[in-house]
């Protein structure tokens, strides 16, 4: 069973990664967008691990709100709202409890992703998250790991897909031969969840 | 008359300056319209070029009167964040909505309209109809 110690475990894990591959997230963002993805994630999962150490959220549900709702202030750019939608249904939808399974993180991913491709109107192939999260959620089944190579193979799956959504639309056939950066900063979260996993047995 | 409340309108730009030019164009279009509370939330908090929800909620909040705010948006981060804090239910005041509308001219229209005391569903009409006005 994951507690709320597993989900801030997972928050910090993508904070760290977002730190880490700043510099290469904006890089793929100066290709085909504006050049602020990397900044933006870093200012917005800073915001939300210091939120987090404020507020002490006691519930798996609780911590994903809280998360989501700094995103969608902080971030200042797309990614705010649609990562901050993504958790924030994710963490409604896991409710009150105290523990959650596996599966019902799965189903709470799974309600987060529908909740994105609502906000945003992106389907599988527009060269978004979306296309990153879908098959990590699918693969969430077969667990931590699975869903963590089927992100990064999502991720580098939209380098030849045309741009459908977004500021890389405007680019259309320029934006083929370009990895998105928003496949890219989601397969890090997802990442992050295995991180989190293995945080509980090595401590 | 001049006691009568209005519906607040919010302009939200990736830039401040946008934000901030195209009210005081609306209000100006609108013959002074001084009765009306038009807010711009334009850009980062840091001044940079982007979308800020909390200039966003600070500026629906400072345009309540009690009938209803209309919030009109450039593009892209502009509209997701509005979508985003509708769908949280209390970052922005009850009776805001977001109006689908050309930035510049949905803007002059709404507050052209909510002058004459209009409320938020003839000054969203008259915003969303500003896409109907061909140039060419």
């Amino acid at each position: 069973m994951l507690d709320a110690d597993f989900f801030r475990r997972w928050m910090t894990a993508t904070a760290a990664s977002v730190d880490r591959e700043a510099e290469r997230l904006t890089a793929l963002d100066s290709a085909i967008g504006d050049a602020d993805h990397g900044s933006n994630m870093q200012r917005g999962f800073t915001a939300v691990l210091a939120s987090l150490e404020e507020e002490a959220p006691a519930t798996p549900g609780a911590v994903l709100v809280l998360a989501g709702r700094r995103l969608i202030s902080t971030v200042g750019g797309a990614a705010g709202p649609l990562y901050g939608t993504l958790l924030r249904k994710a963490g409604k939808a896991l409710g009150d409890a105290t523990e959650v399974s596996e599966k019902q993180l799965a189903e709470a991913l799974r309600a987060g992703v529908d909740g994105v491709m609502a906000l945003g109107g992106a389907a599988p192939g527009d060269k978004t998250m979306i296309d990153s999260l879908v098959p990590a959620v699918d693969a969430l089944g077969e667990g931590f790991a699975a869903a963590r190579s089927a992100a990064e193979q999502g991720a580098e799956a939209t380098i030849p897909l045309l741009a459908r959504k977004g500021r890389a639309s405007y680019l259309g056939e320029r934006s083929i031969g370009h990895q998105d950066p928003g496949a890219t900063s989601s397969a890090l979260l997802i990442a992050g969840l295995e991180e989190a996993a293995s945080g509980a047995s090595g401590e | 008359m001049s006691d009568e409340k209005r519906v607040g309108i919010v302009l939200v730009s990736h830039s401040a300056e946008v934000a901030t030019s195209v009210a005081e164009l609306a209000k100006g279009l609108a013959g002074g319209a001084t009765a009306v509370p038009v807010a711009a939330a334009g850009g980062t908090e840091g001044g940079g070029l982007g979308t800020s929800a909390e200039l966003i909620s600070a500026a629906a909040a400072s345009v309540d009167r009690g009938v209803g705010v209309a919030v009109l948006t450039d593009l892209g981060s502009a509209v997701l964040t509005v979508k985003a804090l509708l769908a949280e239910g209390d970052e922005l005041p009850d009776g805001a909505r977001l109006v689908d509308a050309p930035f510049v001219e949905g803007a002059v229209a709404a507050v052209v309209t909510a002058a004459t005391g209009a409320d938020l569903d003839a000054v969203e009409a008259a915003a969303a109809e500003a896409y109907s006005y061909r140039k060419v």
